[in-house]
């Protein structure tokens, strides 16, 4: 290749950030001529927020270190949980296997070769349920569960062993993932079509307001859209869009705003443009701010807090050169919080071809360790505002999103927009368009497509216990057998009627969990009422 | 094969994930490539998968796995196409697969394994060569 024709096509496509922008060579007082410092930026902790949602952030109570991350057993996944408690933390974090995400137990034919699979632990019932949060503190642990579809049963079984063990479910505190707009759009892990699933999304949430009110019944995340190929602008624009699609259904339940808004919170993702990622998080906040204040009329300053968990980015990771991954997940860390998020987890360098080892996982927590007690970065809030490019960028995000959002709302909701495949056609194409960027070196990834190795050694793998699926097969089959099938019969009878009726679905699941009623049991009673949903395979 | 016939390939998302970027990504730069592509969509048992290719009639199956099941779901599919006499259909994959696994897949009969960070291209001159397919 032409040196001479290399280097201008590196240049000109590394002055565009992955959202498409066109970064100019300098920033400067006229980028931001319009900038109000009053009302578009604020103090941190104030309307709208756009510095921060806490007062004195960082300074005041660091963000939550939050690495997620199950084994195979129920056994397994608490002692990693009770290790982790141990060593201070004051979260549990759970995934789950794909079964359980896909809503089918362990003894499924479509399970075969999945139980324990991904990193998650496999819940089929309030058993494993139990074993889970054996020994752990129901009122001083916080429990987050990364279920979508399957949330209400989670829930289910989360309240059903509490209320066991006598604790007031006042007391509870976490966060259910449960947003199942984006599962259309990104993940995939739906069964039922959107609207009957919206349903359950509601009922969850409503029960929460009036009985769980310390726990997120929702965490809207626009990772996932991230990570099946959005750019952060359509991240950001997806994520807002499908947060207010909620807002507006449990109004329409009849639930006021600030009785639950205050307890919505969300999740992104941080690629790797690092200062991309920052002007995301402070459109987010302001947009958040300003529509719940201006469109949905909420007081409560809770209410208006786009308060956010962090991930960095999978897919950012490569398999050649793993250890580059390392640096790239620091620098994404390092912009998070930068951005000011509430919680952060970093993945570990070996994800782009193995479960993390226990090695790299350790490597992944003391990433953020050493921003968080070494670099110096968290001892003032939002250090970045005021910069010329900073702000300028943070109303060009702010604008291009909302473009995308009145386009939802033209086409008549997030559903509709689902069902006509707007944001996944725009995902699709964000995806190929970045791998073409890549081959066409318009986008470097070192180790990838410049500055490769030849060839190269794997590191260690973490391996899977061949023996699980076989038992966790067997303790089921044990239990469906010596549970009272009359009681579970006359349960599944009373969750159909709820179903075809209007009535909030959480306290019949809950009452069917108690008697050894399954996951898959109560999925596939729904699915009687609510059908089967496939894609629109776009590509 | 016939070089005047196109070379039909189907890409397959077998098991219960639904990160299916990667299965997109490719499905498309096949297709760009000049290359009859079937997406059988997500979620698909091995047999469905073998079905539709016999339906299909294709040349080969790319099957996109990241959920850590690709030993049971590769053997199966596998299986079946012994089964169902079809052992000119090539299987080749892609996903979160460790190179050890790659090895014992490729004992099984299985063709190239793509991981993450792969060119579109080199999939595309991987089936040409593998068929003489002058797209």
């Amino acid at each position: 290749m032409n040196k001479k024709s290399k280097s201008e096509e590196v240049g000109k496509a590394s002055f565009k950030n992955l959202s498409g922008f066109q970064i100019k060579s300098l920033y400067d007082p006229e980028d931001i001529s319009n900038l109000d410092y009053k009302k578009d930026l604020g103090r941190p902790g104030e309307y709208p927020f756009t510095r921060g949602v806490h007062e004195t952030m960082y300074r005041g109570r660091p963000w939550t270190i939050r690495q997620l991350g199950s084994l195979d057993s129920p056994t397994e996944a608490n002692r990693r949980a009770r290790h982790l408690i141990q060593m201070g933390a004051t979260g549990a974090s759970y995934c789950f296997d794909m079964p359980t995400i896909m809503g089918r137990d362990s003894d499924d034919l479509l399970s075969k070769g999945e139980v324990g699979s991904c990193g998650g632990v496999a819940v089929d019932s309030i058993v494993d349920m139990r074993n889970i949060l054996e020994g752990i503190d129901l009122e001083k642990i916080s429990f987050n569960f990364v279920s979508n579809a399957q949330s209400v049963a989670i829930l289910a079984f989360f309240i059903a062993v509490a209320e066991e063990r006598g604790i007031p479910l006042n007391k509870l505190t976490g966060t259910l993932q449960n947003d199942i707009l984006k599962e259309y759009q990104a993940q995939k892990s739906f069964y039922f079509p959107p609207r009957p699933s919206m349903r359950l999304v509601i009922d969850s949430i409503v029960y929460s307001s009036e009985h769980l009110p310390r726990f997120n019944p929702i965490s809207i995340s626009g990772y996932h859209i991230a990570s099946a190929g959005a750019t952060p602008v359509q991240e950001l624009a997806f994520t807002l869009a499908n947060g207010f699609t909620y807002v507006e259904e449990v109004m329409k339940a009849g639930i006021a705003v600030d009785n639950f808004a205050p307890r919505l919170s969300f999740f992104f993702k941080v690629h790797n443009d690092f200062f991309e990622n920052i002007a995301k998080y402070r459109a987010a906040r302001r947009m958040w701010a300003r529509t719940m204040r201006e469109k949905f009329k909420a007081k409560d300053p809770r209410s208006l807090r786009f308060r956010v968990h962090t991930q960095t980015s999978g897919s950012s990771l490569t398999a050649q050169q793993a250890e580059n991954n390392i640096i790239r997940v620091t620098i994404q860390a390092l912009s998070a919080v930068l951005a000011g998020t509430q919680s952060l987890h970093t993945n570990a360098y070996d994800e782009a071809f193995s479960i993390p080892t226990s090695k790299s996982e350790k490597l992944a927590l003391r990433t953020q360790q050493i921003i968080a007690f070494e670099s110096g970065v968290a001892n003032t809030v939002d250090p970045l505002g005021g910069s010329y490019y900073m702000e300028a960028l943070t109303n060009e995000m702010e604008a291009k999103a909302w473009n995308y959002i009145n386009k939802v709302d033209e086409m008549g909701g997030m559903i509709a927009a689902i069902e006509k495949g707007y944001p996944q056609g725009l995902i699709a194409e964000a995806a190929a368009q970045y791998q073409r960027d890549i081959e066409e070196k318009k986008r470097i990834i070192v180790g990838l497509n410049e500055f490769a190795d030849e060839e190269e050694a794997e590191g260690e793998i973490r391996e899977k216990d061949p023996a699980f699926e076989k038992q966790k097969v067997a303790d089921l089959m044990e239990l469906k057998k010596n549970r009272d099938q009359n009681k579970v019969k006359t349960c599944l009878d009373e969750i159909r009627n709820v179903i075809q009726g209007t009535e909030n679905v959480m306290p019949s699941l809950i009452k069917a969990v108690k008697l050894h009623v399954t996951l898959g049991e109560l999925v596939e009673v729904m699915r009687e009422s609510f059908g089967d949903y496939s894609d629109v395979s776009v590509y | 094969m016939n070089k005047e016939k196109l070379l039909r390939v189907m890409v397959a998302k077998p098991g219960l994930d639904g990160h299916d970027r990667g299965a997109r990504v490719v499905a498309r730069a096949l297709r760009d490539a000049g290359v009859e592509v079937i997406y059988t969509g997500l979620h698909q048992t091995p047999t469905q998968i073998v079905n539709a290719a016999a339906q299909e009639d294709v040349d080969a199956i790319g099957l996109s796995i990241l959920s850590g099941a690709h030993m049971t779901i590769f053997a199966e599919v596998m299986d079946l196409l012994r089964e169902r006499e079809m052992p000119e259909v090539l299987v080749f994959g892609g996903g979160a697969i460790p190179k050890k696994d790659k090895d014992k897949l490729q004992s099984m009969g299985v063709g190239e394994i793509f991981t993450p960070g792969t060119d579109t291209r080199d999939i595309i001159e991987y089936l040409k060569k593998a068929f003489d397919f002058r797209g």
